[in-house]
């Protein structure tokens, strides 16, 4: 049995449409800044690594790692870069932690997204150069493709899609950090613009800028600092097939992996039963449904109507997104996972003021690379050391 | 210090090319199978993968990690890509070697692959994109200006001339006729160097490492597993990491001083107290003929500015008390950038193996070191390897 | 190697791409970006614009510091002051360049230099170029001041500085 590690610390800055008067250096400083108040710890004498997550073409410089450490207190340190997002960086985190070698380890993830100005083209580099890219399509309906499938195969309906955006955006109106915070009906939703079908264009979660730094702890270090530690009680990661043609459509099959990971490490075996909430990836509408589907919090074509039930609402009984995921809060590029990670951990600490969730002790947070990625991963926290 | 103890059990790689036929993703699956064969393992024994490749822009692919991971046999696995620039190469082995110490793996692939040809008009136009966005870029440099301002700072601050560093250039690029990968290998003189043309005095064109595509692989494994694989593992002893200020301009870069503190915490780690005596055979990161000079003083293996003098006395010749790039380096074999890395910890692999072949260096080295770096004169990235 | 083994990997030659051996797919990315430059590096264009270069300073360790950043990375924690520096310096280090950042090669070479700032902590410089020097003339440590863009050319920019000459 692995020895623990625990989140001692979370800083982020509000998140919004745009951040004109901060560079991303001046956003990252201030989320450390507050991160590392919030563990009442010194990056320069208490932090033994660094992790930060970063895609080169999302921030218009190549070899980004350059530009990292000075801001989060990490020159002349221990630091690296993961080329993925937020929770991949905070499974690398754990990892050093768990080595044995490393007793605090800090991560950090951003969006300025805001800053490119041709994000559509951007992504669409992402797309296989060969087989795909030159059909000239906007990547965006790698989605729409792959949500017509789930829908037929869950048998969900673009009602309960539009019932996850109106949640979303509804829980993001008590969430003082969010960009997008909105009182919609589900009629609005399916209502509104087709996108890339069967979205629609308020099936689709906006941009927003903003930086995301949380402080892990292994668990000898923790019980010496003043802040109370939300333990890790099991991670995982996974990538299916970044080929379309040879991926399951169907069901997030990277999100079902990496929960199995997750869950034999936390030692769940009914989920359902003993997560009590989830903070999971809704970059799309239909995302979070196929997503609860695939962690095994709602059996194969019950993550719909559940949501349409009310369910997953901050008074159900499985609350899903409290925070409003990305729907309300923005979409953050890499750090849209490390911000459902700090949700988790303000309801674990009680600290969601207006969203707070009665009598949570274990949660989920989850995150999606986005399209065309079939890569994700899961973090299981729970308030106690052992779930 | 009770870690839990990690192998290199195999080892891979492709040719080093200017210009491969194979796409990235063919590359990383030739030096991945490569490196499974050798220790006849099969991907499902891999529990988790580990990709490293530095900028994405040369692919002209946007998370150019999701795009190789299938050839990486990164498909319905935990896949993770670290990204530290040319650092890279020696991080990836780092990276697995966390990932096996955490105790939540027990064999990991690790697969770094670079496809610089796919830059057109010329790769060298892509480093455009690594200088800081605001204040370098207008001012169009090329990427070796960097290395000229630093070899001329190096060679300033110590009284060493071109010549005593062309010697490098000569050593490497012949030691590299004996690797069956070699691009640019061949017998050159110390003339020859010095009247190759002026890029940016004072590097020389034969001053300069190639573009190049290529791949290499390795597999890690946990002591008990190792022990079954084979019956020569050899164990990675020591790590680390150091990634110095963004600001190079505000740094002194006559000495990596980035270099020496990862170089450190590997030492310290592997129980290393003099290193000069301790490690027998040396593969410091050489994209440029002065770096490995710069490098060696950095690694503590001779006083500042004194590495022109061991290797004109001969002292780092494959038959000398201290064989440095036996490989014959990036300056020989070529430098498709995160992949040379790998190259030179899978030169290490095989020496202390004794199965470097023609390469081999007399008296049967028991320990090794291998280091990359890479950002702007910014990250040391060393593994210290033991049988 | 356990051997000498063939390794794999097909070499290409420039002639089997440009004369077709090899079918390709052509592709030209559209990445652009517009960077926020912030409180630190905004004010630091505003003021070149001005015809003047600015620092940050750190009581704590009592560094000026340029290029400007509203926290000090030594010790992590907010610059306190703006501080105006002159226009003048030292040259740290130069080269000598005869290639683009294309790697095509020019005609007359350029002398890219870092300039250690006079006001700022020793050693801090930022990168630029040289100019009214030949090359053979320029030493390491030589002093050398800014010129500037005329006034209304200046636009907020690193290049509102044509180059540094001696003197």
């Amino acid at each position: 049995m692995p020895s623990r590690v625990a989140i001692v610390g979370v800083g982020h800055t509000q998140f919004r449409a745009t951040s004109p008067g901060l560079s991303y250096k001046e956003i990252m400083f201030e989320a450390a800044t507050k991160a590392y108040a919030d563990a009442a710890i010194d990056p320069r004498r208490d932090i033994d690594s660094f992790v930060c997550c970063s895609e080169d073409l999302s921030e218009g410089t190549g070899i980004f790692d350059e530009y990292v450490p000075d801001q989060i207190g990490a020159a002349l340190r221990p630091v690296h870069t993961i080329a993925g997002d937020g929770l991949q960086g905070l499974v690398a985190a754990y990892m050093q932690i768990l080595t044995g070698a490393f007793d605090v380890v800090a991560v950090e993830a951003h969006s300025k997204a805001s800053n490119i100005l041709t994000p559509n083209y951007v992504l669409a580099l992402a797309l296989d150069p060969i087989y795909v890219r030159p059909l000239g399509a906007h990547p965006h309906i790698v989605a729409g493709l792959e949500m017509s499938r789930y829908l037929h195969a869950s048998g969900a309906s673009r009602e309960q899609c539009a019932h996850v955006v109106a949640k979303n955006r509804g829980n993001a109106l008590f969430n003082e950090a969010a960009a997008y915070g909105a009182d919609l009906e589900p009629d609005e939703i399916l209502q509104a613009a087709a996108a890339f079908e069967p979205l629609s264009r308020l099936d689709i979660s906006a941009a927003a800028d903003g930086a995301v730094v949380v402080v892990l702890a292994s668990e000898a270090r923790a019980r010496t600092l003043d802040a109370e530690p939300v333990w890790v009680l099991g991670a995982g990661w996974c990538t299916d097939s970044p080929a379309l043609d040879s991926r399951q459509w169907d069901t997030a099959a990277y999100a079902r992996l990496a929960a199995q990971q997750a869950y034999r490490l936390a030692g769940i075996s009914v989920p359902s039963r003993e997560i009590d909430f989830a903070e999971v990836d809704d970059t799309f509408s239909y995302k979070e449904l196929q997503h609860l589907e695939a962690l095994g919090l709602f059996r194969p074509g019950e993550a719909g109507p559940a949501t349409a039930e009310g369910l997953t609402t901050l008074d159900g009984d499985l609350p899903v997104n409290p925070s409003g995921g990305s729907l309300g809060v923005g979409h953050l590029g890499e750090a849209t996972g490390l911000y459902r990670l700090v949700e988790v951990v303000r309801q674990l600490r009680e600290e969601a003021g207006p969203r707070q969730l009665p009598d949570v002790e274990v949660g989920l947070a989850q995150s999606w690379r986005g399209v065309p990625t079939a890569t994700g991963a899961v973090v299981v926290l729970g308030k106690e050391p052992e779930a | 210090m009770g870690l839990r103890r990690v192998a290199i059990v195999g080892a891979g790689m492709t040719k080093f090319m200017r210009r491969a036929l194979e796409t990235g993703r063919e590359l990383s699956w030739q030096a991945s199978r490569m490196a499974l064969e050798s220790c006849e393992l099969t991907l499902k024994d891999v529990d988790g993968v580990v990709i490293g490749t530095a900028p994405d822009v040369f692919d002209g692919v946007h998370m150019k990690g999701e795009y190789l991971a299938d050839g990486a046999g990164g498909w319905g696995k935990p896949v993770l890509r670290g990204y530290v620039g040319g650092g890279t190469g020696v991080f990836s082995p780092i990276q697995g070697w966390y990932h096996v110490a955490s105790g939540l793996f027990d064999v990991v692939l690790v697969v770094a692959e670079e496809k610089m040809s796919t830059c057109h008009p010329h790769p060298q136009g892509a480093f455009l994109s690594i200088f800081d966005n605001i204040l370098e870029r207008p001012l169009e440099p090329n990427l070796i200006w960097i290395f000229a301002l630093e070899m001329h700072r190096y060679m300033a601050a110590y009284g060493i001339s071109k010549r005593d560093i062309a010697l490098v250039s000569v050593k490497n690029k012949r030691n590299a006729l004996d690797h069956p990968c070699a691009q640019v290998a061949e017998n050159i003189t110390v003339e020859d160097v010095l009247n190759s043309e002026v890029l940016v005095w004072p590097v020389n064109r034969l001053d300069v490492s190639p573009v190049s595509d290529g791949a290499a692989a390795l597999v890690l494994a946990a002591e008990h597993v190792a022990k079954r694989v084979t019956d020569k593992p050899v164990w990675i002893d020591g790590v680390g990491w150091h990634l110095d200020s963004a600001y190079w301009t505000n740094r002194e870069l006559c000495y990596p001083k980035y270099v020496e503190y990862a170089a450190r915490m590997a030492y310290r780690m592997a129980g290393i107290t003099e290193p000069r005596k301790q490690i027998h055979v040396v593969e410091p990161y050489d994209p440029f003929s002065y770096k490995e000079l710069h490098h060696l003083e950095g690694l503590l293996l001779c006083g500042k500015g004194e590495a022109p003098q061991l290797t004109a006395d001969g002292v780092t010749q494959r038959n000398g008390d201290l064989p440095v790039c036996p490989s014959g380096g990036l300056m020989g074999v070529g430098n498709p950038i995160a992949a040379s890395g790998v190259m030179k910890t899978a030169e290490i692999f095989w020496q202390l193996r004794g199965e470097a072949g023609k390469r081999q260096v007399p008296g049967r080295p028991t320990c090794g070191l291998a280091q990359a770096w890479g950002d702007l004169m910014q990250v040391g990235t060393v593994i210290v390897l033991r049988t | 190697m356990v051997g000498e083994r063939e390794f794999p990997g097909t070499p290409l030659s420039d002639e089997d791409l440009h004369k077709g051996k090899v079918l390709t797919v052509e592709a030209d990315p559209n990445a652009r970006y517009a960077w926020d430059t912030g409180v630190a590096i905004g004010r630091f264009l505003a003021e070149l614009k001005n015809g003047r270069i600015i620092g940050r300073r750190c009581h704590r360790c009592r560094r000026t510091l340029v290029p400007p950043r509203m926290f000090c990375e030594q010790c992590f924690r907010p610059t306190d002051e703006w501080v105006y520096l002159k226009d003048s310096g030292r040259v740290n280090t130069y080269s000598i360049s005869y290639i683009r950042w294309d790697a095509s090669r020019v005609a007359e070479p350029t002398i890219p230099a870092v300039v250690e700032i006079d006001g700022a902590h020793k050693g801090m410089g930022f990168l630029h170029l040289l100019g009214e020097v030949k090359p053979d003339d320029v030493h390491m440590g030589m002093r050398v001041k800014a010129v500037w863009k005329r006034p209304r050319e200046r636009v907020g920019s690193i290049r509102d500085i044509l180059y540094f000459k001696p003197y």
